[in-house]
């Protein structure tokens, strides 16, 4: 029963610091790259240094590493997060798996993710729970086919925030001209794929540089380690907190003759006993009366947050429903163009039939149409007659059945479905609401565009992102407010050089006054939230 | 507005998956095990399902072998809480005489374990179970879904399982085959005692360090609980301050020396600790792969 433990020259925290429970935060991130990226090896490298990693576990581990390892004598860190019996034997990661580890500042649960093409479904499906992915590159090979792959799939799924973590400096040297050519060339290949925040940081996974601590091997790297960026990082910043308030009706709970509520998890937004909610899809109107929870009745309940909710009326509410506030657009349809990641052997046909679900919906459902296929390493449409399985692909779906439902752009809660095969119940499709998600060009397109200076570009957005599509649309709004302006100073003048400059100075200070009205709007909002504030719920 | 803290959210995604599995199958039950993940479970379930009462009952498999601690705590939580508790023994087993002593733990948790379990399941027709395993706790349970499906002959196939993308679950099966729904898959043990803290759950004191009689044997710390299990040559009873991190059948489950006494000293020891919790479980070392097998055959 006493194992032995391998003697290791690596600082590690003797103990790991108690969480404040109450404040404690979670991120979710995912870990994408193949198998000779040393990803397996990133991830027990991450455990072991922030001491998930146990002496028995070690001492296990130690009898693997001579087993299966393919790192001589040394540990072997892979082996710690490669669990199936085929996996350990074939040195590769098949399925995903979940780890755990956390720091006094927060918890982590990562998605472990294989790196093959065979395997696509199973990152799509790390990937759909992630806030964050690392893209593991090996500094000798540079982007592969594989890593834009991994780049594509995290952006289709809507994670926002990439770590381009270039492994295996300590074979190059830590040389920083190899790390820039990989950056640059990332550069190239995000360009249209809408991330939020790219962070490249130079990493040995084997050796434990800039991945829990600083490095001192690569002193031109002045950014973050690892660890430390994934501490920070604010992932919910640049989303939106004002969405409608929107509910899935999962259970009706009804103890007794005198109690009807409603439980569900809250897709998004915000609700207060006293507001006025619709129940899609039959759009029936009632206010909400209690937010009841087992810990007491709350003022407010939020996005994430899973109470029962009692409303005002006598009104049929069931499962598959969809409660949302009265101001929600959210419609309602038995039409659904989406994208699909097809998780089966049997290829995916147009004319074949299926169950739906989403959220708690569900209905049967035929696939009306196949558009085209998308090449998940090159990004291009591909005329198609079927999908394989790791297959992505552009369908529309008709329901038998009408659903409510967004754009899994806007709403992954009310974006995204499976399909499920009627006969075996196999999960055989990842659905994505939109057509529009996928980049509309390819890398190679975007690269022969004009691009304007970064500092231009990081003002008015990137072209085809949503900033540079808000940009413009405030810019032409403003230069067409110009011309009644310089007509009107015109007339009361007698000058069109007067009218032409008080135009142009009306347009030159209306983005510092938006500037400093957002800044004023955000100090609001925030103090509300503030105040609103409570530790409810838990 | 602050983001919900961790736990909050992995209470929140419990709660989810538990009606999820409620609204979705015919007859639920909830393995209850008397551990502490049971009682975070349990605890959560009542959060889940409140107003209404817990819409199943709980299900002990009792091996015989459990600490007497256990049992009370089992019989006191029911009362306490009003649920209904099935609970089952393998009879066939008792008349065989299977025990960890006579047959070794291996077959003995195959036969009062997995065959009870079994048993129990097929007697009540039951469809969905949920059990307290957590995926920190053994890489195999890493990468097994929240809805795990089985066979009807309760096999579990690691090739063959399904996606399960953001928080939709495939609940469909066919008629014989059930699910093994595991609430708790995103908890880790440090997780799990922050919101015993927290949420002031009761556990079975048997968690907290006192003096009790153990005997030193291959290594681990057994506690003698009552008079079946005889003393080898050699050995003797000692009584130490000792504690358990993770309970099961008192022959298998070794005791760790300590001085926690408390809860916050749980969690402190916990944190400090080098070993991890199934460290004491004599079942787990028989080879790396050993929990994948078991489960393939149907263990929980």
């Amino acid at each position: 029963m006493n194992t032995a433990v391998a003697p290791l020259d690596l600082a590690r925290a003797d103990v790991v610091a108690s969480p404040d429970s109450v404040n404690h935060s979670l991120l979710r991130f995912l870990t994408c790259g193949s198998v000779d990226d040393g990803k397996s090896t990133l991830i027990g490298r991450l455990l072991y240094e922030c001491g998930a990693v146990f002496d028995d576990q070690l001492g296990a581990l130690d009898n693997d590493s001579k087993k299966f390892g393919t790192q001589g004598a040394e540990l072997d860190f892979a082996l710690l997060v490669d669990g199936l019996s085929a996996e350990r034997e074939q040195g590769i990661t098949i399925d995903v798996a979940y780890r755990y580890f956390a720091t006094p500042r927060r918890s982590f649960i990562v998605a472990d993710t294989p790196g093959h093409e065979q395997y696509t479904r199973n990152m799509a499906t790390g990937a759909s729970t992630a806030d964050l992915a690392i893209l593991l590159v090996d500094a000798r090979k540079g982007l592969l086919v594989q890593t834009r792959r991994h780049a594509f799939i995290a952006s289709m799924l809507r994670v926002r925030h990439i770590v381009l973590a270039v492994n295996k400096m300590d074979i190059v040297g830590f040389d920083k001209s190899v790390f820039d050519r990989i950056v640059r060339d990332f550069e190239n290949v995000s360009r249209t794929l809408g991330f939020t925040s790219i962070a490249a940081i130079p990493v040995s996974a084997k050796d434990g540089d800039n991945v829990a601590r600083r490095s001192s091997r690569a002193p031109w790297y002045r950014g973050p380690a690892l660890l430390e960026h994934l501490e920070t990082i604010d992932v919910d910043a640049g989303q939106a907190n004002d969405a409608a308030f929107a509910m899935p009706v999962q259970w009706v709970n009804r103890p007794d003759l005198d109690f009807r509520g409603f439980a569900g998890t809250i897709a998004s937004g915000l609700i207060h006993p006293g507001d006025e909610v619709r129940v899609l899809p039959r759009g029936q109107r009632s206010h909400v009366a209690r937010i009841v929870t087992y810990d007491g009745d709350l003022a407010h309940a939020r996005a994430g947050q899973a109470p029962v909710l009692t409303l005002a009326d006598e009104i049929d509410v069931s499962r598959g429903d969809l409660l949302v506030g009265a101001s929600s657009r959210i419609a309602s349809g038995s039409t659904i163009t989406a994208q699909v990641f097809w998780t089966v052997e049997t290829p995916l046909r147009a004319g074949q039939r299926y169950l739906f679900k989403l959220a708690t919906f569900e209905t049967q459902a035929e696939i009306a149409a196949l558009h085209h296929a998308i090449d998940v390493n090159t990004y291009k449409p591909a005329a198609a007659e079927t999908l394989p399985m790791n297959g992505f692909g552009v369908v529309t779906i008709r329901l038998d059945k009408p659903a409510v439902f967004a754009d899994y752009a806007d709403s992954k809660e009310l974006g995204g479905f499976i399909l499920i095969d009627r006969f075996n119940n196999d999960t055989v499709a990842i659905g994505l609401i939109g057509s529009n998600a996928a980049p509309q060009e390819t890398a190679e397109t975007a690269a022969k565009k004009v691009r304007w200076p970064l500092w231009l570009e990081r003002k008015i957005g990137v072209a085809g992102t949503e900033q540079r599509a808000v940009f413009m649309r405030r810019a032409s709004t403003d230069a067409a407010s110009a011309i009644p302006l310089t007509a009107a100073v015109y007339v009361a003048s007698g000058s069109i050089v007067t009218g032409v400059a008080v135009a142009a100075l009306d347009l030159a200070l209306r983005p510092i006054i938006r500037l400093y009205a957002s800044r004023a709007m955000q100090r609001w909002r925030k103090r509300q939230d503030d105040l609103n504030a409570d530790g409810g719920g838990i | 507005m602050k983001p919900l803290s961790h736990l909050q959210k992995l209470e929140a995604e419990s709660i989810h998956i538990m009606r999820e599995t409620v609204a979705t199958s015919e007859r639920p039950v909830m393995l209850y095990s008397i551990g502490k993940d049971s009682s975070v479970l349990l605890h959560l379930a009542l959060k889940a399902f409140y107003p209404s009462k817990l819409p199943f009952p709980l299900l002990h498999v009792d091996t015989t072998w459990k600490f007497r601690e256990m049992i009370e705590f089992r019989d006191e939580t029911a009362r306490r809480l009003g649920v209904d508790l099935i609970v089952h023994k393998n009879e066939e087993g008792i008349k065989a005489g299977v025990g960890p002593f006579t047959s070794g733990s291996r077959l003995h948790t195959d036969v009062m374990k997995t065959e009870g379990l079994k048993q129990a399941l097929d007697k009540h027709k039951f469809d969905a179970a949920f059990g307290g395993a957590r995926r920190d706790e053994e890489k195999s349970r890493a990468k097994e879904r929240v809805f795990s499906i089985r066979t009807a002959q309760h096999r579990w196939d690691p090739k063959s399982q399904r996606p399960e993308p953001w928080r939709l679950y495939n609940t469909r099966k066919r008629p014989g085959e059930s699910f093994r729904v595991f609430p708790l898959s995103n908890w880790t043990e440090a997780d799990v005692w922050d919101y015993i803290a927290l949420e002031d759950i009761p556990v079975v004191p048997l968690y907290f360090a006192a003096r009790r009689p153990v005997v030193e044997r291959d290594g681990a710390l057994i506690m003698r609980d009552d008079e079946r299990m005889d003393l080898l040559p050699g050995e003797r009873v000692e009584n130490r301050m000792v504690r358990f991190r993770t309970l099961g059948c008192y022959p298998l489950t070794g005791a760790v020396e300590s001085e926690a006494a408390t809860l916050d000293d749980i969690i402190a020891e916990m944190r400090s600790s080098r070993v991890s919790e199934r460290q004491g479980r004599v079942i787990d070392h028989d080879s790396s792969a050993s929990m994948e097998l078991k489960k393939q055959e149907g263990y929980f």
